[in-house]
């Protein structure tokens, strides 16, 4: 087995918010990310799934110490990163770096394009030619080196996602979480970001933290594929495993839910349309967070809370009743 | 198939901008019929939600509309106010990407559906709330009584939306016209709209066209698609001759580009959309299309009959795409 550059053990992440009952104020907590263990090997892709609200984000925020978990452990490399004080931190920063969704939100609409890629190297304080190093990370995604004078609008939604990534891969990171990366753009041009992002990790042997909502885009991509629910992790297996034996009711009813672009399948095809909305992370469900929805929930559901318990497959699963059968149990063919 | 009920016949949309005419939408011909659901797919900028807009009379001042755009023989092209706001709600509805913005945030639900009811119709408020439930009760929204005194921030996204579907078949218009319906949603609530817009299809026989720029979406719901690239048609048919034999490169191209479909590796399709102030001459993907010959540059195709199909690419029988998508 290679060895994990990133280890997550019981990573919990609260915040505080006010809310009202009747005139009075009540301070409420929003339980975003609740006890997720996980790691990342080097060189590989984890692929963390979930709808909006699961906490998918959070989780990606907190190992970056964008966010101050609340208690839990990230050890990068080995060394823990929970409690680490400034000037230790931003060292390790170089070598962890993000990509975030929008790329018209990211980057400074007046600052041109080389500012951009070159500000890692002023913050760190690393001196050197920076102009050729900019002209080589524009290069390695695939623009040319005279972009750098150029600004921000004058680029598309894929170049300046591309702008995005050399700027996260200026200081040579070993790890990179991209956050919903090729979401805003469209699907002709999110393939090329995609095939850029494998070229990358393969060259330079990075590992990634792949975070986005669109299930075939993390099929494609990850190595093995986590996912999350109302802040919890409810399945983590490799990714062909994932999406061919899924063995959640809630990842099987996210898959059964993805339109494919396969008419006659699509006719065919047996699918699990959940009930009702995602509950409160103010106030989750007792026990399982998802047994509200659940179709084949239990007394038991709401009472104990099941534990992320791998049965032997390499495969955990957060079920108390897992099953790889639930389309044929509960499915009803599209109309 | 049932009658045509909405007809556009070179349907065109400019913009007058500083720079010059913005042309969004260069002549588009498409007829929609009774119950069927008509897929119109494109990436950004491909006009597909202007040409809709610009037919309901939604944009700005600053485009220009041309062509023609007849519903059940009236024309919608230069039509006064007092015609567009007959059509509107009562023969064609729209739905839109962000239902939050589209309800009025301190009105009561039900209020809202029944404000729709009485625009176009002389029901007493008694009976329009009686009907503006039983609306909320038909798109599926649980306790419809007691939700309809409630408040748009009280619902969650799916729910605003079917809130939107309830207004819009408020009427019983002939067409629906959702504009990426459920391009906000969890994809486990996009199951549940999907749903609800094929139970309405099926129960009161509204054509629905959903604009979208997901396939997999078109593939699950539509009866026809047709793609639209800077403008204008690429091609049209019923969604498993697209599906299974493209005749168009630029369709392939985006079906190459999916994960779902693609091998190990993706092709991305090269280079980008033109610049439609300046839309290149002829073909308009010619300058992106890995197939293009001078003759792809000399005029604007037009749709034209090609096996099952109806496809803009001159070369659709000399290339038979359909057969390389396969291999």
């Amino acid at each position: 087995m290679a060895e994990p550059i990133l280890e997550v053990a019981n990573l919990v992440k609260e915040f505080e918010v006010r809310g009202s009952r009747g005139l009075r104020v009540v301070k409420r907590t929003v339980h975003a990310v609740s006890d997720v263990s996980f790691h990342i090997e080097v060189g590989q892709t984890l692929g963390l799934v979930g709808e909006s609200g699961s906490g998918k984000t959070t989780v990606g925020r907190s190992i970056l110490r964008l966010l101050e978990p609340t208690s839990g452990s990230v050890r990068f490399k080995g060394v823990e990163l929970v409690g680490m004080g400034g000037a230790d931190l931003r060292k390790l920063r170089r070598e962890m770096q993000i990509v975030f969704q929008d790329p018209y939100a990211s980057l400074d609409p007046r600052r041109s394009v080389g500012d951009a890629i070159g500000e890692p190297f002023e913050i760190q304080n690393i001196s050197g030619d920076t102009k050729k190093k900019v002209a080589d990370l524009l290069e390695l995604v695939g623009l040319s080196g005279d972009h750098a004078r150029r600004y921000p609008h004058e680029f598309s939604g894929g170049q300046r996602q591309r702008i995005g990534i050399a700027r996260a891969l200026a200081l040579n990171p070993s790890m990179v979480v991209l956050d919903e990366p090729v979401s805003a753009l469209d699907v002709s041009i999110q393939a090329g970001v995609i095939n850029l992002l494998e070229d990358l990790q393969r060259e330079l042997g990075l590992s990634y933290l792949f975070i986005a909502h669109d299930l075939s885009v993390v099929r494609h991509i990850s190595t093995d594929v986590a996912v999350m629910y109302l802040g919890k992790l409810v399945e983590l297996a490799p990714a062909e495993e994932l999406y061919s034996r899924p063995a959640h009711p809630y990842t099987q009813a996210l898959l059964s839910a993805v339109p494919q672009p396969n008419p006659v399948g699509e006719r065919n095809r047996q699918r699990i349309v959940l009930q009702g909305d995602v509950p409160s992370p103010i106030n989750p469900p007792s026990g399982c967070r998802f047994r509200t929805r659940c179709p084949i929930a239990q007394e038991l559901c709401a009472i104990e809370e099941p534990a992320l318990i791998d049965r032997g497959q390499g495969h955990p699963v957060a079920c108390h009743f897992p099953t790889t059968h639930l389309v044929e149990m509960v499915g009803t063919a599209a109309v | 198939m049932g009658e045509v009920v909405l007809s556009l016949k070179d349907f065109r949309v400019s913009f007058k901008t500083l720079l010059g005419e913005v042309q969004a939408v260069r002549g588009i011909d498409l007829e929609v019929r009774a119950g069927e659901i008509f897929g119109i797919v494109g990436e950004s900028g491909s006009g597909k939600s202007v040409t809709f807009l610009g037919m309901m009379g939604l944009l700005p001042k600053s485009a220009l509309i041309g062509g023609s755009a007849e519903i059940g023989g009236t024309q919608l092209v230069g039509a006064s106010k007092a015609t567009m706001r007959a059509v509107r709600g009562k023969r064609i509805a729209m739905i839109f990407q962000d239902p939050l913005s589209a309800l009025n945030p301190t009105h009561r639900i039900g209020a809202q559906v029944v404000e729709m009811i009485q625009s176009h119709t002389e029901m007493s408020a008694k009976q329009a709330m009686t009907r503006a439930i039983e609306l909320l009760d038909i798109v599926g929204i649980p306790q419809p009584t007691v939700r309809a005194r409630q408040y748009p921030h009280e619902f969650s996204g799916g729910m605003r939306q079917r809130v939107m579907i309830a207004i819009a078949i408020a009427n019983e218009p002939e067409v629906l016209i959702a504009d990426e319906p459920t391009t906000a949603l969890d994809v486990t609530v996009q199951a549940q709209i999907l749903e609800v817009m094929q139970r309405i299809q099926a129960q009161l026989g509204t054509a629905i066209v959903l604009i979208t720029h997901d396939l997999g979406v078109v593939a699950q719901v539509a009866d026809r698609v047709q793609v639209m690239y800077a403008g204008r048609a690429a091609e049209r048919g019923i969604v498993d001759d697209i599906f299974s034999r493209p005749s168009h490169p630029y369709t392939l191209g985006l079906m190459r580009s999916i994960p779902a479909l693609a091998g190990e590796r993706l092709t991305p399709i090269a280079g980008s959309p033109p610049n439609m102030l300046y839309p290149p001459p002829g073909c308009a993907f010619a300058p992106r299309c890995e197939y293009a010959l001078p003759i792809c540059t000399q005029s604007i195709p037009d749709l034209r009959p090609f096996g099952e199909l109806e496809t803009a690419c001159v070369r659709a029988e000399e290339l038979q795409l359909g057969v390389v998508a396969h291999g």
